[in-house]
């Protein structure tokens, strides 16, 4: 790389990455007992999720996530996924799939957590909306391997560091998908709200999360897929599962272990689609438990009249 | 103690919204302020509602009236001014005594429904008990009644989007009935539902009034509506209450000409009542006179017949001319008495389309009250001069072809 030639420019050098990464150096100096106790944490979820999906014989949870589409949506969905998912045994990758999964699953739950209340927030403030939106530009539109940087600094080689370079690159449609969900609501039913006496909290509950429901689900189901392709960026640094045999594959240029992989993830991002999608997309107004239990006292029948409403 | 009393109500959008407010004071022209930049949806409305009163606000979209009738339960604060709800002061509540108004004393019926999607019909109806804080029990069995009041039955466990739009709105006025609030505020409640079902619901809601004795604030921008079911109406313009009055009133005395080309096309038979229009009785005999006061009355007056009252002026029936005539010498007149049909009788508050049957048969209707007195008469003549919106004393002064023109505009 040729030296720099400063000497030629009017535009004096402007090094931001040197200045961040001083005040970063800063930040992880000072709360760097936080992050150790965060990186515990984290470490110790994702661990337990991936050993609760490894326990059992893996054609047995096969069937139990086969069930659990039978059970959201469709008999469809159930055999599409136990068949993907007996592929993914067949190519001996289940245990770095299970891996990823618990990754995924601890990921999401993170950023919904922070995500949506911070969506909430957005919508009811023109400032917090003002300031959410550059800051959301700036992380989802950074290339996702930098943030792996940082990251790497603060919780070093680990699975960590992945999840938090995870949450960071899916927090984004969490929170924007949430404001719009609630901004979408339309002005006349919340003023029926506020015309009958009821409070803002009462409002958020009883009458714009449940009519944003579908949107915020869209974000759900849009965090998932971020957060699955970012897990598998992570297994440069660490994050394991499919990420691992990806960057092992590369490095080996081992083809057919490269596609395994990559098959897999497939199969396992498609899987988490279809699902959230389908809860995405239920009738408003009726309970989940008990469009289940309609299922189950009226087959065949219920399903067709049930769903074709509202398919957002 | 009104139940609405709106002091000097402004709202002027934009930035300096109060400025606006100080040059509208101080006599500026609506229209440079828009040119200023400010949108002045409300100018210095004052009204007050009475309680059990149907208080219309009439006006065009645009007119500034559901920006007006937000000003009344706090939905939109008002840049200057303010409203008093059985004398407390809304503008000036806030946060909890402001939710605490809104339950007790206002509830709200929209336009375009505003039902909550998510929730069963019956559980939309209950919204308002539930946001006083109402038990589950009781505030479904209470909505379950307005629901019935209002002619929806057997439709508690639906979803509004199973519903037609006249239904929507059947559960939109039940859930502002079931929460049971001395004041019930209509934005153009009826304007999104087919011309049958509104004259169905605007029946319903004067028949719902009268038994329950709710005060109604109602927004339209159709005039019929106002007319049909107003006690009073505020016309608004441009933001600003032009005329405030009985139908009655404003079609036989509009406030200016906005006004009075805006009542042109008004079917007056509907609105105007026998009292708007019946003459005082000039020529009434009394049944102790005799057919020579009789006859001479007549001929003064030139009537074909005559109306003869007892001493506490009850109509008693009427004379005709040929028969006073030929029987002059009779000692008293009851001999020659006929009855009044019944067709022939109304009451004041009859309306004009319904004097028009009998007035074929005589040529005067008698206007009597409830005890059967003689309040006024209506000769054909008169009941033919007030289809005409010019006043039966005058020539009429423009061409009929102008006068069909202006009624159509």
């Amino acid at each position: 790389m040729p030296e720099p030639t400063p000497a030629l420019s009017v535009v004096p050098s402007i090094p931001i990455g040197t200045w961040l990464e001083t005040g970063f150096t800063w930040f992880k100096e000072t709360f760097d007992d936080v992050f150790d106790v965060i990186g515990d944490v984290v470490t110790g979820s994702i661990d337990s999720i991936s050993d609760l999906l490894l326990a059992p014989d893996p054609l047995v949870v096969a069937i139990v996530l086969a069930l659990l589409g039978w059970l959201v949506r469709n008999w469809k969905l159930g055999l599409g996924s136990l068949v993907g998912l007996v592929v993914i045994i067949g190519m001996d990758m289940w245990e770095p799939a299970m891996e990823t999964l618990a990754l995924v699953v601890v990921a999401t739950v993170v950023a919904l957590v922070l995500g949506i209340p911070l969506g909430i927030l957005a919508a009811r403030s023109p400032v917090a909306s003002r300031i959410a939106k550059p800051v959301m530009d700036f992380m989802q539109t950074m290339p996702g391997m930098v943030w792996l940087l940082p990251v790497l600094k603060l919780f070093s080689i680990g699975v960590a560091g992945a999840l938090v370079a995870t949450v960071i690159f899916a927090l984004p449609p969490a929170v924007r998908l949430t404001e719009l969900g609630i901004r979408q609501v339309d002005g006349e039913v919340v003023e029926a709200g506020q015309a009958f006496g009821a409070g803002p909290r009462q409002i958020l509950k009883d009458i714009q999360l449940p009519l944003a429901m579908p949107t915020v689900m869209a974000g759900v189901n849009q965090v998932i897929m971020l957060a699955l392709s970012m897990a598998v960026i992570a297994g440069l640094v660490g994050g394991g599962g499919l990420g691992n045999e990806v960057v092992g594959a590369i490095s080996t240029l081992n083809m057919s272990l490269g596609f395994n992989a990559g098959i897999s993830v497939v199969i396992l991002a498609i899987f988490l689609d279809r699902l959230t999608g389908a809860v995405g997309t239920r009738r408003p107004g009726r309970g989940r438990l008990r469009e289940l239990r309609d299922r189950f006292t009226r087959p065949r029948t219920s399903t067709p009249t049930s769903t074709p409403t509202e398919r957002v | 103690m009104p139940a609405i009393e709106a002091h000097h109500l402004y709202k002027v959008f934009g930035r300096k919204g109060r400025e606006g407010v100080r040059r509208l004071e101080a006599g500026t022209d609506a229209k440079e302020l828009t040119a200023a930049g400010l949108t002045p949806a409300v100018i210095d409305a004052s009204f007050t509602v009475d309680e059990g009163e149907i208080f219309v606000v009439m006006g065009l979209s645009g007119s500034g009236k559901s920006t007006l009738i937000r000003m009344i339960n706090g939905l939109h604060p008002p840049t200057a001014g303010h409203v008093e709800l059985y004398g407390e002061n809304i503008t000036a509540a806030t946060g909890k005594d402001l939710r605490r108004l809104r339950r007790e004393r206002i509830s709200m019926v929209f336009q375009h429904f505003a039902l909550f999607p998510h929730r069963t019909v019956l559980d939309n109806a209950a919204y308002g008990l539930e946001a006083q804080g109402v038990g589950k029990a009781e505030r479904r069995a209470r909505a379950h009644e307005a629901l019935e009041l209002c002619g929806l039955t057997g439709w508690d466990d639906h979803l509004p989007g199973e519903l037609s739009g006249g239904m929507q709105q059947r559960v939109g006025l039940a859930r502002a009935l079931a929460a049971d609030t001395d004041i019930l505020l209509m934005d153009e409640a009826f304007s999104a539902l087919d011309p049958l079902i509104r004259r169905d619901m605007q029946d319903q809601l004067i028949e719902l009034q009268q038994k329950l004795g709710k005060t109604i604030l109602f927004i339209t921008h159709d005039l019929n509506e106002a007319m049909r079911i107003g006690d009073r109406i505020a016309m608004m313009r441009n933001g600003r209450i032009v005329q405030i009055g009985t139908a009655e009133e404003i079609l036989t005395d509009p406030a200016n000409d906005y006004v009075a080309q805006f009542v042109a096309d008004v079917d007056r038979t509907r609105v105007l009542t026998a009292s708007s229009v019946m003459e005082p009785p000039a020529a009434v005999l009394r049944s102790e006179q005799g057919p020579r006061a009789a006859h001479k009355l007549m001929r003064e007056h030139q009537l074909p017949t005559l109306f003869v009252t007892g001493r506490d002026r009850t109509l008693r029936g009427y004379v005709t001319e040929d028969e006073v005539g030929r029987n002059l010498d009779r000692p008293d007149i009851t001999s020659l008495l006929r009855p009044v049909a019944d067709g022939a009788r109304v009451s004041p508050d009859t309306s004009l389309a319904d004097l028009f049957g009998p007035a074929a048969e005589t040529p005067a209707i008698a206007v009597v009250d409830d005890a059967g007195r003689l309040l006024g008469v209506v000769p054909r003549i008169t009941l033919l001069a007030a289809l005409s919106q010019t006043d039966p004393t005058t020539e009429p002064t423009t061409e009929p072809t102008t006068e069909t023109e202006a009624a159509r505009a």
